[in-house]
């Protein structure tokens, strides 16, 4: 069994119910994905306190695109190459579209503008001991 | 923006589009040396060069105006080099105009050069953890066309945009850029060529996404004081140059980021970002799109092409695909668009393509572009976006 290991650290929790993490500012609210602790982008508070909060695992598709050529490196890419799914969803709450593959078992003709979907983990590539995973969205009932 | 401030286009150069295989210096050069020519102006009297960098050609593209000061032959000229991405061009213009602008110089060369690899626009190399750039790759597969896959299908979902459509771009642009003898590709098609191109970024196929190429565009720009000097009297002339950023929330996503702005809890700005970029422009210039006679808008891919009618306000939104439909923006219709071929039939030499606007621009409004000749041209805008939040538009009018 390979260890679980994220494809990228900070940017989302493990486990039966994973969300994405950002940060907060504690006096406007805007929230900022991926998570910078650092500073507020909001220019109407550059000296709020920011906050690691979870992202809504729930959203609606924006939109979306199928890649039917591999990419470059850093991407790491199936052999033999295998066409994925690129989501923009829109997360109501914090009012913001975050980016994410489409769950590879999922069929993207199923999508359109507002479908509902959830945010699960799914391997993103292995190596002998470990299993690089990230996040992806993949459609729900409403 | 009062006439006193505006600046004169005294010469345009360029070295075709293609796949050369050459230094990027060996093109910035030839286009260099066809803009002095143009504008009989001797290298030795230029005061200032701005360069657009290019960063996939190492230190030298990245002191682009030094690169090419050098190359010319070093006469101690100020130097200034910018980069903005695709956007690059008309921040190295508005270095000069800002310069000519204040007294400072009179007469400057703008110039961007750029050697492109084959294939997909890659980030830096190594293991880049903190930048968004290799992330979006490494994470998401996030390509460029893959931003642009999801305009186009949000277009097709919200406003009823067909492929037909989208084809359509390419098959206007491609006539237009068969005249033209800068452009890389000059070969008309058909939709049915289109639509039988291969699936790139669904539902983008490989005809209408712009490829990379390599390509350099310069300009001899001055004060109006100094053209007149030199025997020019009714020079083509830079009325507004708009550089600017998103205002916050930017809620549309963009490259090469993975989430937008979010709008909780403040007021949207008035214009999202890709309608406040000509707006600025339209600003300085004291003059709205009604007022255009042609435009060059930064055609990606076909649909993005439409997504820019919209924002320079060409029309309203939803309505792009009736003009290109209509031949609205056809050379001969009511305001052509891409007259030049666009990217679609250049491709992208990042930074030199907002330069290579504003000289497809100048030859129109010099009735100087031949069988492409927009007639009567006054007025023309340039419009175009770099990524990590870049705006660009030059309005030039005669």
């Amino acid at each position: 069994m390979k260890t679980q290991v994220p494809a990228v650290d900070g940017w989302f929790t493990l486990g039966d119910s994973p969300a994405l993490l950002a940060s907060r500012g504690v006096e406007t609210g805007s929230y900022f994905f991926p998570k910078n602790l650092a500073f507020s982008r909001n220019p109407a508070a550059p000296t709020e306190e920011l906050t690691e909060v979870e992202l809504s695992r729930r959203g609606r598709v924006w939109s979306w695109t199928t890649n039917h050529y591999q990419p470059p490196a850093p991407y790491v890419a199936a052999d033999p190459f295998v066409p994925y799914t690129v989501v923009a969803v829109e997360l109501i709450d914090e009012q913001m579209v975050v980016l994410g593959p489409l769950a590879p078992e999922c069929d993207p003709k199923t999508l359109a503008v507002g479908t509902d979907v959830e945010l699960t983990l799914g391997t993103l590539y292995e190596d002998d001991d470990n299993e690089y995973v990230v996040w992806h969205w993949k459609p729900v009932a409403a | 923006m009062s006439a006193s401030q505006e600046i004169a286009v005294l010469g345009v150069g360029m070295h075709p589009w293609g796949k050369w295989g050459k230094n990027f210096v060996e093109y910035g050069v030839v286009a260099a040396r066809a803009a002095l020519a143009d504008a009989n102006v001797d290298w030795r009297d230029v005061q200032l060069v701005c360069g657009a960098d290019t960063v996939r050609n190492g230190y030298p593209g990245y002191v682009a105006g030094a690169t090419f000061a050098q190359a010319l032959g070093w006469q101690g000229a100020s130097v200034s080099s910018s980069y903005a991405a695709c956007a690059s061009g008309a921040t190295a213009l508005n270095a000069a105009r800002a310069q000519i602008l204040a007294g400072m110089v009179d007469v400057a060369m703008v110039i961007g050069a750029d050697t492109t690899p084959k294939g997909f626009l890659a980030p830096n190399a190594g293991e880049r953890g903190d930048d968004p750039d290799w992330l979006r790759f490494r994470l998401l597969g996030a390509t460029n066309p893959t931003y642009f896959g999801m305009y186009a299908r949000r277009r097709m979902e919200l406003h009823g945009a067909t492929q037909d459509d989208f084809a359509a771009v390419k098959v206007k642009n491609a006539k237009h850029g068969f005249e033209n003898p800068y452009a890389r590709f000059r070969k008309e098609v058909t939709l049915e060529d289109v639509n039988a191109s291969p699936i790139v970024s669904d539902p983008l196929r490989l005809l209408e996404i712009c490829a990379t190429s390599d390509g350099a565009a310069a300009l001899i720009v001055c004060s109006m004081d100094y053209a007149k000097s030199h025997g020019v009297t009714s020079p083509v002339r830079v009325a507004g140059v708009s550089t600017v950023t998103p205002s916050y929330p930017n809620t549309l996503i963009d490259m090469p980021n993975f989430a937008t702005d979010s709008a909780f809890g403040v007021a949207e700005p008035e214009r999202g970002f890709r309608d406040s970029i000509a707006y600025a422009a339209y600003e300085q210039a004291g003059i709205g799109p009604e007022d255009l006679d042609l435009a060059e808008v930064y055609d990606l891919s076909t649909a993005l092409e439409l997504d820019w009618y919209e924002n320079i306000g060409l029309c309203k939104p939803g309505e792009a695909e009736r003009l290109v439909r209509d031949g609205d923006t056809t050379i001969g219709g009511r305001i052509p668009v891409n007259a030049s071929g666009g990217l679609a039939c250049f491709g992208e030499a990042v930074p030199a393509q907002a330069i290579a606007q504003v000289c497809e621009l100048t030859w129109h409004l010099r009735g100087e572009a031949g069988a492409r000749q927009v007639e009567g041209a006054r007025v023309g805008l340039t419009v175009n976006q770099g990524l990590f939040g870049h705006g660009s538009s030059v309005i030039v009018r005669k």
